[in-house]
């Protein structure tokens, strides 16, 4: 242990609610998909900023664990760079940014491009962990629900998309059904990630902070996007690739460059673009500054 | 009165990261039922409690969880044992207990007693934990469910006559079911009330 470590219990909470929370995760694996009550403690940090996350991550990290942070893909935006911090203040955890040399990778709402492995762990923040909160509000009834298996309200909601938008216009958090049972919120990872919750290598943790539930999806479990015969589940597809790395077929961002309409798709996943372009791969506004930086020098 | 020296022996002699790194191994062992894993600390828990089961019980029990033990643990000094490091009260309701311990070659005659939560909350629910004979060899069975791509073969000797019938019946009540952990001296598998298991 670090002398500097500071002088928190290892991984900030106390031993009675990691063990609380323990118990919650294992019950949480036995029935996948469902929602698994759990005492949230308070922490240093606001509700929204990953609290529930940030609990689950703390009940399971141990001194030989290599975490990953991220938010919306990015390892260098604020949550994620303080929650990494937070844990390496906490646990004195190894951090890493690369995906496959994380044990542990936190997320707020993205699954890393690279393909997950069978050592590693994800865990979700989750906002609002109900997938029928929106269409019921009382937890009394959702609760119901679930006992009865009634998922006929999501269907209706699907339905009117289609009615009103021609499509289903649920772009993220977008409704699963877990090992043909469980209605379930993915959080809001856009569509596109959802693929990549079925059948994955890796186990699946989701912790909402504020609403008190932990649930979780195990390795090699179904997980089935919800839609319609008429109108099969579909991922976003981009036109460009990336302006960067010149990745094809991964989730992009918007970037806004100037007033006179100029923007750029960059990945979404920036160590899954880094690691690109330090394999060589050059997207087109990369390539233009090199080459205006040749010209430059000359 | 003897004093009952044997229950305050053992416990954790590191208990942030032991409870830790047994935790993990239960948490990996519930999401890929059937895995064997390898419990390397010793709680010096009193005979006949196995090595694993005792670490077990030190990593999940503590005052918020009634602990129900089978005949054999209950006259030893197991009670006293889980109770003086976990802090657990024992229940002889086996509706009452969020874990239960049974013993080698105890007679498991029913799971329909223990709780196995409501259809709205299925997770109240008792975990079993079972010591067995051996998880090395034995007879084979076949395991399928989530956790497991296709099938997980796992061998297991001594496991109690009835359990194959007793897990066949458990099954059908999902999201409700009791969840089992076979442990084996120092080494336990984990079976989520998700998996089939077939001779």
């Amino acid at each position: 242990m670090s002398a500097d470590l500071a002088t928190y219990n290892f991984a900030y909470l106390d031993e009675q609610t990691k063990r609380m929370i323990r118990r919650a995760i294992l019950k949480a694996i036995a029935i996948p998909g469902y929602q698994v009550p759990f005492a949230s403690r308070e922490m240093p940090m606001p509700y929204g900023w990953g609290t529930g996350g940030v609990q689950v991550t703390a009940s399971i990290i141990g001194p030989d664990d290599v975490l990953k942070v991220i938010d919306q893909g990015a390892d260098d935006t604020t949550n994620a760079v303080s929650i990494r911090a937070f844990f390496q203040k906490v646990a004195d955890v190894a951090v890493t940014t690369h995906t496959k040399d994380a044990t542990i990778i936190q997320t707020r709402h993205r699954i890393p491009e690279q393909k997950l492995t069978e050592g590693q762990v994800l865990v979700y923040q989750v906002p609002i962990p109900e997938p029928l909160r929106f269409l019921e509000p009382r937890e009394t009834e959702t609760r119901k629900m679930h006992a009865l298996e009634e998922y006929g309200l999501m269907h209706v909601k699907l339905y009117e998309d289609i009615a009103i938008n021609g499509r289903i216009s649920k772009t993220y958090a977008y409704p699963v059904k877990v090992d043909g049972r469980y209605v379930m919120d993915p959080s809001p990872t856009p569509k596109f990630d959802n693929p990549k919750m079925h059948m994955s290598d890796a186990l699946q943790l989701f912790g909402a902070g504020r609403e008190k539930r932990i649930y979780a999806v195990p390795p090699h479990t179904e997980v089935v996007s919800l839609d319609f015969e008429d109108y099969p589940f579909e991922i976003q597809t981009f036109e460009q690739d990336c302006a960067l790395c010149g990745a094809h077929g991964v989730y992009l961002d918007e970037v806004v460059l100037d007033d006179k309409g100029g923007r750029m798709f960059v990945c979404s996943d920036t160590d899954h673009c880094e690691d690109r372009r330090e394999h060589g791969h050059v997207g087109a506004m990369l390539a233009q500054d090199s080459v205006k930086g040749q010209e430059a020098a000359e | 009165m003897a004093t009952n020296t044997e229950a305050f022996s053992g416990g954790f002699s590191n208990p942030v990261f032991e409870s830790q790194s047994i935790f993990r191994m239960l948490m990996d062992g519930m999401a890929r039922p059937g895995t064997v894993r390898d419990v390397e600390h010793d709680a010096g828990q009193p005979e006949p409690l196995g090595q694993a089961a005792g670490a077990i019980a030190l990593t999940l029990c503590d005052h918020d969880t009634p602990v129900w033990l089978s005949a054999g643990y209950a006259k030893s000094s197991v009670a006293d044992w889980i109770g003086f490091h976990s802090g657990a009260p024992m229940t002889r309701e086996k509706a009452e207990a969020r874990f239960a311990f049974v013993e080698a070659g105890a007679a498991l005659s029913s799971f329909g007693l223990f709780s196995a939560g409501t259809q709205e909350y299925p997770d109240r629910s008792t975990t079993l934990v079972i010591e067995v004979a051996g998880l090395d060899e034995g007879q084979s069975f076949t395991l399928s469910g989530p956790g497991i791509l296709q099938t997980r073969s796992v061998e297991i000797s001594g496991l109690p006559e009835a359990f194959l019938r007793l897990w066949a019946d458990n099954r059908p009540l999902f999201p409700r079911g009791i969840d089992v952990i076979l442990t084996a001296g120092r080494r336990f598998i984990c079976l989520p009330r998700t998996t089939r298991i077939t001779a």
